[in-house]
């Protein structure tokens, strides 16, 4: 057999103590699709952040069809025919589809972008990704975004395609027309390598698939010879036990209530066209949906930080309508937001600072002059509570890993003892233990009656926590269902537009 | 082979936070040597007597202090205001709105007695720089008006009105057609320290430092500061007003540049003129800068500023040219902003050898 195209061997990358990647080894072959399964904090993304010449290993080699290579900067890669479409996609939204694959071309000054229009347009023919050339990317889906990232890697000839978490953004039958379009690449000669931590996806699409824990390689193993039970054992390093039932409840009193609520996108495009929702005391409801259909504006409207151009919006009877989100917290309305730092948590402060976030205008802290002696007292005493390790009180805590942070997010909006809370994506990202914590507090404050709405994009999470699922789909609810009659195929086509049931708020 | 290459650091490093300012203002020396070298004069004997006339004498010293007042107050403003990334360029025209704010009230009412004319010139003097400040603050609040560019085209127009004054209706007809103002009445003075020039402001410049590092620090307005200016959107969540915050705190900063030039035709000139600063409205964004922002650092810096400028007149005399501090000043922050790169990413030469 020929070299395989890609082969990166014992592979270190130390950061100031970490051992991201220690004598990792991959080897994918040309015509293969090769999934990198791990959880967070594994090494995958170190490790791809290595082939494409963003970090330098502090050992190791990397070969490219057998000849050694050393990467100097990420153009040193795309030359050597490696390009990575990254989760959070690198276009300019302003730009046309054509302007965008023209970005960081080479050649001289002069740029002949019809031509480009009309190569592009082969381009995607060929491999079956349909976009218009002269469409800006702000007018494209998510989906379609993604296959402009892939057009701008087949364009510039990259064998080795690298994808990080591709199919988190896409509806279950957008992943299967990725997953064709990825065989087709596999079978022109190109090898694809996708970073994932889901195990069906694997199961669904790769050929091959190496696990990483811990920073190393546990194995790589061809898809006919394992089962997805072996694989999550492999990637865990321990049999995962799937939580039980959780206890049953009846639901209490409404809290939250939504009737008719219409809201405009940043865009000024209508992004919830007439929501009908009730949450009880008690209750967790789920909302599924891809990314993307309203459920941001959704939660931004109920904690106030968009105005609502209909309906209501009523927490305990008080109505919320007028984009006030300070008179939102006093309603009790507890918000963790999908953009934990940054928006939920303030990177350059200490934890000290961004846990008053909700809390500084307290009297408690003194009239004029803030008591910083009480604030740490309580802050350590809440750090303590939830288990949030960190270097210091004062150490600015985006220096806090993932798991860490969103123990401190809901350590500052459960400390509050909201009525309803307000959970957007609350375990993306996070690890196996870290998703674990979360879930067990989530439930714990079903179980103190508080109401809560969750809006998460995995159907698996929504299932084991959700009382009843409602699906999202470009601004309007598709259908709630009790948890327990829930058919997983039914929320799909829901998901994706096909199937509408009678809505029973 | 070997080459250099950057490498960003994983968090900033604190020890590059000290290095680099102090580095710069070495390197800029090291620039303003071979300047001075080239043009003919010995770099270290310039040097040397820019010291001595700066610290050399009493005389050197009161200047020093005196020239750091100005420079002090309108960079505390400058700081406040940054550090909610609000770039106020416009410190220099709030200068002179205080300035022609406390100059009116002393030519209007020059019967009132120094307890009613000194706060009176003082509140005015903040007012009219606060005032001025919002000009540009209420766009930028309203509807996103970049600041930088409004900030500083009104300083013109504040430099131009008080030169129309100067040169016009309150040009002093004593004044052997100079463009400066009829001088203040005893009563509309700063008192000074006996023996030098060094006057109240100086009181007013570390109270200003004190009471900023407590509101910034210790109050709920200076903590909604705080976090509004490391990210709005966590504002916006928590409940802040952002709106009203930007015109607080451009107003408190334009105050600030107001009591500055209040408390120099109060306590220096004893009345208005033509180039009553040489510009420390700008010197004060090098400061505020060099300084991150950090009130109690930025009395320190201010007076090494103003030992830079005093330094400057004192080596005139061996014909230096005058403009040479300036440029120094302008090295100094050219390196500083060059060296923030050091504070996030890492120089490293040669190649790392390939351990197995």
């Amino acid at each position: 057999m020929s070299a395989p195209l890609v082969e990166m061997r014992g592979i270190r990358k130390v950061f100031p103590g970490v051992v991201a990647n220690d004598n990792v080894n991959l080897t994918v072959r040309a015509g293969e699709i090769h999934a990198l399964l791990g959880e967070n904090g594994a090494g995958k993304s170190t490790l791809m952040s290595i082939l494409t010449g963003l970090y330098r290993p502090d050992a190791g080699e990397i070969y490219i069809e057998g000849r050694k290579v050393n990467f100097r900067s990420p153009r040193d890669a795309i030359e050597a025919g490696i390009g990575m479409v990254h989760q959070h996609f690198r276009l300019v939204s302003p730009f046309t589809v054509t302007e965008n694959v023209a970005l960081g071309l080479k050649g001289g000054l002069r740029l002949n972008l019809n031509r480009l229009a009309v190569e592009i347009a082969e381009v995607s023919r060929k491999y079956g990704l349909q976009v218009d050339p002269q469409a800006r990317i702000w007018q494209l889906s998510v989906g379609e975004q993604q296959r402009v990232e892939i057009i701008k890697l087949l364009y510039r000839k990259a064998r080795v395609l690298i994808l990080d978490e591709p199919t988190a953004v896409l509806t279950p039958q957008e992943a299967r027309d990725l997953y064709s379009t990825l065989k087709k690449m596999a079978a022109e000669g190109c090898a694809v390598i996708f970073i994932t931590h889901k195990l069906q996806e694997v199961m669904e699409a790769a050929d091959s698939i190496t696990i990483l824990r811990g920073g190393k390689t546990v194995a790589t193993v061809k898809k006919e010879e394992t089962d997805e039970k072996e694989l999550a054992r492999m990637m865990v390093g321990r049999d995962v036990i799937w939580q039980g039932e959780k206890p049953k409840r009846s639901p209490g009193d409404t809290v939250l209530q939504i009737k008719g609520l219409r809201a405009l996108n940043d865009k000024g495009l209508p992004a919830l066209k007439g929501i009908e929702l009730s949450v009880a005391s008690g209750e967790i409801l789920g909302i599924a949906g891809v990314a993307g259909n309203g459920q941001r504006e959704l939660v931004e409207v109920i904690a106030g930080l968009r105005p609502c151009l209909e309906g209501t919006v009523t927490v305990g009877g008080e109505n919320l309508g007028q984009c006030d989100p300070c008179r939102v917290i006093q309603c009790g309305v507890g918000f963790v937001p999908e953009d934990r730092l940054g928006m939920g948590l303030v990177p350059n402060l200490g934890a000290v600072d961004n846990l008053l976030l909700k809390e500084y205008r307290d009297p408690r802290w003194g009239r004029v002059l803030m008591d910083r002696r009480a604030a740490r007292r309580w802050a350590y005493e809440l750090v303590e509570r939830f288990q949030v390790k960190m270097a210091g009180l004062d150490a600015p805590v985006k220096l806090m890993s993932g798991g860490n942070l969103q123990r401190l997010l809901l350590a500052r909006e459960i400390s509050g003892h909201p009525r309803l809370l307000l959970a957007v994506y609350p375990s993306r990202g996070l690890d196996v233990g870290a998703t674990e914590t979360v879930h067990r507090l989530l439930l714990e404050q079903r179980a103190a009656g508080t109401a809560i709405l969750l809006i998460s994009e995995d159907l698996e999470e929504l299932f084991r926590l959700a009382d009843r699922i409602a699906v999202m789909y470009e601004g309007e609810i598709m259908g709630v269902v009790p948890t327990e009659e829930a058919d997983l195929e039914d929320i799909g086509l829901m998901m994706a537009g096909a199937k509408k049931m009678e809505v029973s708020a | 082979m070997t080459w250099i290459g950057w490498e960003k650091r994983l968090q900033p490093s604190p020890w590059m936070a000290v290095v680099v300012p102090v580095l710069s203002v070495v390197l800029a020396l090291g620039l303003g040597a071979i300047f001075l070298a080239a043009t003919g004069f010995d770099p270290w004997k310039v040097y040397l007597s820019m010291l001595k006339g700066a610290t050399g004498s009493k005389y050197g010293i009161s200047e020093t202090v005196v020239k750091a007042i100005p420079l002090m107050i309108a960079s505390l403003g400058v700081s406040v205001a940054f550090r909610m990334l609000l770039w106020n360029i416009g410190a220099e025209g709030q200068f002179y709105m205080g300035a022609f704010g406390a100059t009116w009230v002393a030519l209007t009412f020059p019967h009132w007695p120094a307890y009613v004319m000194l706060p009176a010139m003082f509140i005015v003097g903040c007012v009219l720089g606060g005032l001025w400040a919002v000009v540009a603050a209420i766009p930028r609040a309203r509807w996103g008006v970049n600041e930088v560019i409004t900030t500083l085209m009104l300083n013109y127009v504040a430099i131009l009105w008080v030169d129309y004054l100067v040169y016009g209706p309150w040009k002093d007809p004593q004044g052997y057609n100079f463009p400066l103002t009829a001088p203040f009445t005893e009563a509309a003075t700063l008192a000074t320290i006996p023996g030098t020039r060094v006057h109240l402001g100086l009181l007013f410049a570390l109270t200003a430092a004190v009471l900023l590092t407590l509101i910034l620090w210790r109050t709920r307005w200076g903590y909604e500061i705080r976090v509004i200016g490391e990210s709005v959107k966590a504002a916006r969540y928590a409940g802040m007003n952002i709106e009203r915050n930007i015109i607080l705190v451009m107003f408190l900063s334009g105050a600030l540049a107001g009591l500055a030039g209040m408390s120099e035709v109060s306590g220096v000139t004893h009345r208005l003129q033509h180039g009553i600063s040489p510009g420390y409205g700008y010197t004060a964004i090098i400061i505020a800068w060099l300084a991150k922002l950090h009130p109690a650092t930025v009395i320190l810096v201010s007076f090494l500023f103003a030992g830079l400028i005093v330094g400057g007149y004192s080596v005139q005399t061996m014909g230096v040219p005058a403009a040479t501090v300036s440029m120094l000043q302008g090295a100094i922050l050219f390196f500083v902003l060059g060296g923030e790169i050091l504070t996030r990413y890492r120089l490293h030469f040669g190649r790392k050898e390939v351990a197995r």
